[in-house]
This record gives C-alpha cells, sequence and structure tokens, in this order.
C-alpha cells in the first residue's frame, strides 16, 4: 500500500520535472543532471532552467504537498473530526499575514527579507491565528471548542487575515503588491534551492515527530479520558501536535501562500482505502499530498502555457466541491 | 490493595465528594451505589486517577500515584466507561487492540495478538472483528470496550487461570463506571459474572459503579453507600442495604424478599 503510494508519487514527480512552460525530453533531464557533476561542460540555458527553476519546484511541490496532507491528518485526529484541516482554522492565513507583513516591512525598514527570518515570521502569524481561533471558539461553559464554533471562528479569522493581507497590499509599492497577492492565493513559482532547504527540515522533522506519537493520537479516537486511561498524556500530546502543525504548515506557507483542502482532501481519501490508523495515515498521507500537490501544480502549468495559474485556485476548485460533499454526509458528529 | 485517605474533590466551591476514606482489597468485587450526584463516578475517576483530588491521598499497594506517569500507570489499572464514541471508522480489531497499547512500543507482538484474540472470543465479539465499531449496536459496542479494556490488563493464559496466588506480581485494578447502561438483561448478568469471574484472581482489584441495585446485592462482595460526596455504608450488601439506607438515601420504600442466587431482592414501592 505504502509503496504502491511511494511508486504513484515517483511517476508524478517524473511527469512534473518533464512538463510545463517548456518540456525537457529525458535525455536533457539526464545531461543536466549528469552537468552537476565536477569536470561536466558548465550547463546550457535549459539546463540551467532545469536544475535551477523546475527542478527545485517540484520537489518544494512535494515537500508542501507533504506538509500540508500530514497537517490535515494531524488536525484531524486532534479535533477528532474528519472536516477541519490547517486552512480552516486560520494557521495558514495567519502564515501568510505574517509572511506578507514580514516582506512589507522589511521592504519599508530595510532590514531584508532573509530566508530564515520568513519562516520565523510565518510562524508567528501562524501561531497567532490559531491561537486567537482556538480563544474565540471556547464555549464558556466546559472550555471545549465545539466543531461548528471552531469553523465558523476560522471562517471570521481567515477573513480577517486575508482581508490584512488586502490591506498590506494596498499600502505597499507596486513590485511589493504584486509578491503579496501570492501569498493569499498560493503559488508554487518562487520556488529556490534556499527554501527547498528549509521546507525539506521542517517537513521530514514534523512527519517524524508526528509518526512518534501517532499511536498515541490513535488512542484519542475513542475520546480523551479513554486516551489518559490508555496512558496518553493528553495535554502534552495536544501541545505537541498543535506547535508540529504549525510549523509545518506555516513554513510551507511561508514560501508558497495559502494552498487550502489539501489537507483536507488527503486523508480522507486514505481513511476510504486504507483506515484510520495514523501510524499508517501519517506516511501514507505525507505520499498523497505531495502527489496531489504535485498533481494540482502540474495542472496549473499545463492549463494556460506558457503562463500558469496560482495552485491554490486548482486546490481549492477541485476542494471546495468535495468540502461542500462531505458536510452534507450525515455521518460526521458536530 | 488501594486505599484512599480523606480525598476531596471540588469544581469551583462545590465538593462532589468530601473526605472519603476506603480501601480495597483484592480479590474482591466492590460496587459504588448511591442515588444520582452522588459522586460515583467522580469517585471512580478520581480512584483511576483521571482527576486529582484537592486533598487526600490514593495508595496502590502502599505507592501514592499523585505522581505516576500516565504510560506506566496504564499497565495495570484500566477503565470501562459508558457510551464510548470512536471519531473515525475503525475495525473492531483495532479498537481491542488499543487495550494492548500501553504493552508496546510501536507494533504490537505475538502476545498482543494473542492476548486480543482471547479477550475477543471471551467476550463473543470474534464474530465482529472485522466489522467497523460505528456500526454496532450500543450493546455490541460495550462488549467491545470491555474486551479492550480487559485485554488492557490481561497477563498471559497461565497467570490469569492461576487462582492459587502462588506468584503475585503487583495487582491489577479494573474500574467500571457504570457498565452496564446499554446491556439487555441477558447481557448485564453475563457482564457480571466474567467481572466476577475475573475479580476472584488474586491481584484483581475491582472497584465498578452500578446502579441496579439487586444486581449490586447478587454479584458484590461489598457495597459502598454514597450520598452527598460521602460514604453512608460500607460493607456486605446485607449490612449497607438496610431499610433505613434505602430510605434514607433514595427516598423509596423498600420490601425486602429472599432470592435464590443472591443475599435478598428488594421490591421498590
Amino acid at each position: 500500500m505504502l509503496i504502491a503510494l511511494a511508486v504513484l508519487t515517483l511517476l508524478v514527480l517524473a511527469a512534473s520535472i518533464r512538463y510545463g512552460a517548456i518540456d525537457f525530453s529525458v535525455a536533457q533531464i539526464s545531461h543536466a543532471l549528469t552537468s552537476l557533476y565536477p569536470g561536466q561542460p558548465e550547463p546550457t540555458l535549459d539546463q540551467r532552467i532545469f536544475l535551477e527553476l523546475r527542478l527545485p519546484r517540484a520537489i518544494m511541490c512535494l515537500l508542501v504537498g507533504a506538509s500540508l496532507g500530514v497537517g490535515g491528518t494531524l488536525m484531524q485526529a486532534l479535533f477528532r473530526n474528519p472536516i477541519v484541516e490547517p486552512s480552516l482554522v486560520g494557521t495558514s492565513s495567519g502564515a501568510a499575514f505574517g509572511s506578507a507583513l514580514f516582506f512589507v516591512l522589511g521592504g519599508v525598514l530595510h532590514i531584508g527579507t532573509s530566508l530564515f527570518a520568513l519562516p520565523v515570521a510565518a510562524c508567528m502569524g501562524g501561531v497567532l491565528s490559531t491561537y486567537l481561533v482556538f480563544l474565540l471558539a471556547r464555549s464558556r461553559e466546559d472550555g471545549r471548542a465545539s466543531i461548528v464554533m471552531l469553523l465558523l471562528t476560522g471562517l471570521a479569522v481567515n477573513a480577517l487575515f486575508m482581508s490584512s493581507i488586502g490591506f498590506l497590499q494596498y499600502l505597499a509599492r507596486d513590485p511589493q503588491a504584486r509578491s503579496i497577492t501570492f501569498w493569499s492565493l498560493g503559488t508554487l513559482s518562487g520556488a529556490s534551492w534556499k527554501a527547498v532547504e528549509i521546507v525539506s527540515i521542517s517537513t521530514v522533522a514534523g512527519a517524524l515527530i508526528a509518526l512518534r506519537y501517532a499511536k498515541q493520537l490513535n488512542a484519542l479516537m475513542i475520546g480523551e479520558e479513554e486516551a489518559t486511561y490508555l496512558g496518553v498524556n493528553v495535554n502534552r500530546l495536544k501541545w505537541i501536535i498543535l506547535s508540529v502543525n504549525v510549523v509545518i504548515v506555516a513554513v510551507a506557507t511561508a514560501f508558497t501562500g495559502v494552498i487550502s483542502f489539501v489537507g483536507l482532501i488527503v486523508p480522507h481519501i486514505l481513511r476510504m482505502i486504507g483506515g484510520a490508523d495514523n501510524r499508517y495515515l501519517i506516511v501514507a498521507s505525507a505520499l498523497t499530498g505531495a502527489t496531489l500537490l504535485t498533481l494540482a501544480d502540474l495542472l496549473a502549468r499545463i492549463v494556460v502555457r506558457p503562463a500558469e495559474l496560482p495552485i491554490g485556485i486548482v486546490t481549492s476548485a477541485v476542494g471546495v466541491p468535495v468540502f461542500i460533499l462531505l458536510l452534507r454526509r450525515r455521518q460526521y458528529v458536530f | 490493595m488501594l486505599t484512599a485517605n480523606n480525598i476531596t474533590f471540588a469544581v469551583g466551591q462545590k465538593r462532589l465528594i468530601e473526605d472519603i476514606s476506603v480501601s480495597f482489597g483484592p480479590g474482591k468485587l466492590h460496587l459504588l451505589i448511591g442515588p444520582n450526584g452522588a459522586g460515583k463516578s467522580t469517585l471512580i475517576k478520581v480512584l483511576a486517577r483521571l482527576l486529582r483530588p484537592q486533598n487526600g491521598s490514593i495508595h496502590y499497594e502502599g505507592v501514592d500515584i499523585r505522581d505516576a506517569r500516565e504510560a506506566d500507570l496504564a499497565k495495570h489499572r484500566a477503565v470501562l466507561s459508558q457510551a464510548i464514541e470512536v471519531a473515525f471508522p475503525l475495525t473492531v480489531r483495532e479498537v481491542v487492540m488499543m487495550g494492548r497499547y500501553p504493552h508496546f512500543g510501536g507494533r504490537p507482538g505475538p502476545a498482543d495478538e494473542s492476548i486480543v484474540d482471547e479477550v475477543m472470543a471471551h467476550f463473543d465479539v470474534t464474530e465482529f472483528s472485522a466489522r467497523d465499531y460505528q456500526t454496532l449496536s450500543g450493546g455490541e459496542r460495550q462488549r467491545v470496550n470491555f474486551a479492550r479494556v480487559l485485554g488492557q490488563l490481561w497477563r498471559d493464559g497461565h497467570e490469569n487461570r492461576s487462582q492459587d496466588g502462588s506468584s503475585r506480581p503487583t495487582c491489577r485494578y479494573l474500574f467500571l463506571d457504570e457498565p452496564l447502561t446499554f446491556l439487555d438483561i441477558r447481557h448485564q448478568i453475563d457482564f457480571m459474572k466474567k467481572v466476577r469471574e475475573f475479580t476472584n484472581l488474586p491481584d484483581v482489584v475491582t472497584v465498578g459503579v452500578v446502579h441496579d441495585l439487586n444486581l449490586a446485592t447478587r454479584f458484590a462482595d461489598q457495597l459502598v453507600l454514597l450520598d452527598g460526596g460521602r460514604v453512608i455504608a460500607h460493607g456486605a450488601p446485607a449490612v449497607v442495604l438496610t431499610q433505613d439506607n434505602i430510605r434514607k438515601v433514595f427516598t423509596v420504600e423498600p420490601t425486602f424478599i429472599p432470592a435464590k442466587h443472591s443475599a435478598m431482592h428488594i421490591i421498590f414501592d
């Protein structure tokens, strides 16, 4: 099962590095790759396009897809509900706002927009918005957030942060404004090797930590009290999982903007084929998230080529109908 | 042996249980009875360390459990609650296997697999093994959960059946919080018999909450009558369920008649 998913991921990756604004043949790709070895002739322009634009973008896509898939799985496990995902509880829009704010302030105050400071700003935005959603969604009586309150509050907080991004856009001077749009729509066109490095650290570390707690997340499926009786320190687990989730989603969002619905759909499909065991779900959702986002990116690059669509538009176009379908199925407990 | 000394648990200003001192020995079935709001469930949760009392201490075999790690406690303490909802489609076997979670790291070992087989057969749920837990009826779910909870405390087959008490590792603590709620009368009796049988093991301490006074009388060795968060009476059923106590605590008028399997049968007017 996991092997089949991994093979599928590799196939989609292969398609993703071949096709786009310009297509590369297998021979061109292998020449480009061999030109990296010392002693080989300098890469040609085409080879450099492949090595410096296409390849990091394809790998970025895998990493971001994996982050969003795992993020969705973690959120759903934590809230014991299959219709939450990072972009619905504010994490993504907060992270996008953090990045945009940092970008604009960096320009105005001449701090310089270092690639390492950007994810930190995104994490701060992600923490702020997620915290805000939980704070506002918590009911007065038992201190717990009902899922309806959570979704509605998420909606409001999302709107707030999205319009804040719009406001920044309004304030910013023209070249900046164009880059800010990118955070609200989501795109992978800005991928670079530096960004790949940073996102790969958060994705791999986050997924490994999540996997370590997969069994405890399973126990949570039968309730918080029962999980405690099965030896889980529930409060600690919640903190760890929420932190992992905010970090992996915010770091990915810092470089790609808000990409919705991947985290919602991926765990869903996987539960239908392989069951709800989180030990399987975390690995599989990393692979499937990577595959789906790569497909979406391929679509975004091919449909209007040589131009491209923001990937957030593609994932929303596919994700919204699925989300509505899920909402209308009554088997979910609210 | 479980001992509780002067425990008080309050939410805000309201004391749900107040200054309770009791001890429960192994090999006997202890049931808590009392009217709604008497503090039975709270006491179970405090004894099982889900809730931490503001005052007093609880010892499992002389060891204070206040600061015990959840993971260590879960190896020899299990709790059966009522009405467990599962958020995602899980098979019955996956739910039962959760009982073994405290005992293995990443993947279940062969011993865990065979224990799960054993408890599932014991509770007659083997046929549901691959079914989605969410599709079961309330009573079926309760049996699955009982299998899970006993699986958590199960030691290997030999140890479980030996009644001689020759090897006595640390006690196992089983708590039952209104386990009979969704069961029909046949399964209620069947269930209590299984609890009884498990409790006969020399290292098992069982404390439960049961509403039906007649079932309690029939199966318990010791009853604890609670009212308003305090212990009103503690002892053998015939000692605790006197006409005076029932009248005072439940405000109903009992009539006692002789019964075949039990010390007495109580009819309420």
